[in-house]
């Protein structure tokens, strides 16, 4: 047992390495350098004339109409508006597309009829369904929610019948002769080593399910923070505009962040 | 076919299919009688169909021509009384190396500390003790192999299959893990076929060693591996164990040769 003991001692270490803290600081400031530029020239080009301030509102003063909207209460609630919808399409994608893609993986029959079909639809343009869904679901949230299901469902189906299937069969085969059910094996073996993949299509998915989200709010609704940019902007309120759009990207931007720490959370095992 | 076998392949054949459709013959008329206790190897070049017969009488891939039978049953399916331990190790690597080995355990209605009792006693057989909580990536080859063999012999199978278990490893990681594994046997016997195409392994580890031919793979000679005191540490540099390499050699080579002038 001592000798366990002194291995554990030796091992430990290199694994949770506490990091230097000047090379954080310089790791921070890298990563953030091009953002701040972006922002520095986003205030001055106005200020210096370099462009027209009607066009492009310098930043500070998109920023106030920011918190215009933020204390109207404007921005609270198209925002909750459209996150709501983006929750439950993007959701419903992943509960319908992630055991789809398991069924298609998993039986040749089921691939052999759905395949053609997913290969069909895949490339299929989805905001071409925007007028389709207008008429059919109107101005409410069912329209935007089934747009956004539509276009986020194939990106997980397909990553998730490729991962599955890309699994090695020894593996399944080890849990086989392990005393597990071919089912048993699928859930407990496919699934966690097709999950590299499958979070892959999440992630592409999350991104397609925000433009889905914005371009059918701006079409046909009467809320949400799509319809926000284009009221504003159809009203002139170019800085109020601005702002909304600044709301949108950081929306989209911070929602990519925490898929991907949630994600390399659930993937450390692939880091050595 | 005699009654004291305890796997006997009977006449067994598989072809693949290739892209093309047409049926490609991997193996035919393979008959095999594999006694209690005994250390088979299948010798054979590459690509003589030694992993399918493995993966036949594992059960992963379905028996369509003649018949294989463990213990006088026929084989349809995998199961816990035939492990295996594949030539990529098919560890899982979402698991930490004590849940790789305690997988095979979880399903067996022991009680929990039984269960951990039995995975700390493997760990420590196969010197893995300090790296219970790594994944697999994090540890090297012959680490993997290890983990491989302690997960596979954690259910206590009567029967063991290996598929050159120990080809992706270093010269010398392989000599180690072949007198380990030596050790392991004497402890506790197990019924082993054990593929190679490594012909040294080979009249080391078995007692008999059965020579494949270029595809479509069908045995072609059994040669029994007579050796006394092969534990010993200088059985490799006996004249007797030289004589059953050369021969074998001999057997392999011009199978060997035919297959390359197959391809
Ligand atoms: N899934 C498959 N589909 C089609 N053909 C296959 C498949 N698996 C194996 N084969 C073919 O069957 C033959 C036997 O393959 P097998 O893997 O059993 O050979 P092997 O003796 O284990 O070779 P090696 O020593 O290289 O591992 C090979 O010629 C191979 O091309
Ligand atoms: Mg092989």
């Amino acid at each position: 047992m001592s000798r366990s003991a002194t291995v554990v001692g030796a091992v430990k270490p290199k694994l949770d390495r506490p990091r230097e803290k000047g090379t954080a600081v310089v790791n921070w400031l890298v990563r953030w350098f091009p953002l701040a530029i972006l922002a520095i020239t986003w205030e001055a080009a106005p200020r210096l004339g370099l462009v027209n301030p009607a066009s492009l509102p310098p930043l500070s003063v998109v920023v106030a109409a920011l918190g215009r909207l933020a204390m109207g209460g404007d921005l609270l609630a198209n925002g909750l508006k459209s996150l709501f919808r983006l929750v439950c399409g993007l959701g419903l994608a992943i509960l319908a597309g992630v055991p789809l893609g398991l069924t298609m993986a998993w039986f040749r029959p089921v691939r052999a009829v759905f395949g053609p079909l997913v290969r069909c639809l895949y490339p299929m343009p989805k905001s071409a369904l925007i007028p389709v869904l207008l008429l059919w679901l109107g101005l409410g949230d069912l329209s935007k929610i089934t747009l956004i299901f539509l276009g986020c469902l194939l990106p997980v189906l397909i990553s998730t019948t490729n991962g599955v299937r890309g699994v090695e069969p020894a593996m399944i085969w080890s849990a086989r002769s392990l005393g597990r059910s071919r089912l048993a094996a699928l859930f407990g073996v496919a699934l966690p080593a097709a999950m590299p993949d499958v979070l892959a299509g999440i992630r592409s998915a999350l991104a397609m399910s925000f433009v889905l989200l914005v371009s059918s709010e701006y079409l046909m609704s009467r809320d949400g923070l799509g319809y926000l940019i284009s009221f504003l902007g159809d009203g002139g309120a170019y800085d109020g505009m601005f702002a909304a759009v600044l709301v949108v990207s950081i929306l989209g931007f911070a929602a990519d962040r925490a898929f991907n720490a949630v994600s390399r959370r659930a993937l450390a095992w692939r880091e050595t | 076919m005699t009654s004291s076998a305890l796997i006997s392949f009977d006449r067994v054949g598989h072809s693949y299919r290739s892209n093309a459709g047409v049926l490609v013959p991997a193996l035919a008329d393979v008959s095999l009688d594999i006694a209690q206790g005994e250390f088979v190897a299948l010798l054979g070049p590459s690509g003589c169909g030694k992993s399918t017969l493995l993966y036949l009488l594992g059960g992963f891939v379905p028996i369509r021509d003649g018949e294989i039978r463990v213990a006088g049953k026929p084989v349809t399916g995998p199961g816990r009384d035939r492990g295996v331990v594949f030539q990529s190790f098919a560890l899982f690597p979402w698991k930490t190396v004590r849940q790789n080995v305690r997988y095979g355990l979880e399903r067996m209605s022991l009680p929990r500390a039984e269960q951990e009792a039995r995975t700390a006693r493997l760990i420590d057989m196969v010197h893995l003790n300090g790296f219970e909580d790594h994944f697999p990536l994090q540890l090297s080859g012959g680490m993997r192999q290890r983990v491989a063999i302690a997960r596979t012999l954690a259910v206590d199978p009567a029967i063991l299959l290996m598929d050159e278990p120990f080809g992706a490893l270093d010269a010398q990681t392989r000599e180690i893990m072949h007198e380990e594994l030596l050790a392991i046997m004497a402890r506790r016997p197990m019924t082993t076929v054990f593929v190679t195409h490594d012909v040294r392994e080979a009249v080391y580890l078995a007692d008999r060693v059965a020579v494949m031919s270029a595809r479509p793979g069908h045995i072609k000679e059994v040669v029994t591996i007579d050796l006394p005191g092969r534990t010993e540490p200088g059985v490799q540099k006996t004249a007797a164990f030289g004589a059953y390499v050369e021969r074998l050699w001999g057997l392999v080579k011009n199978e060997a040769v035919q297959a390359a002038a197959g391809r």
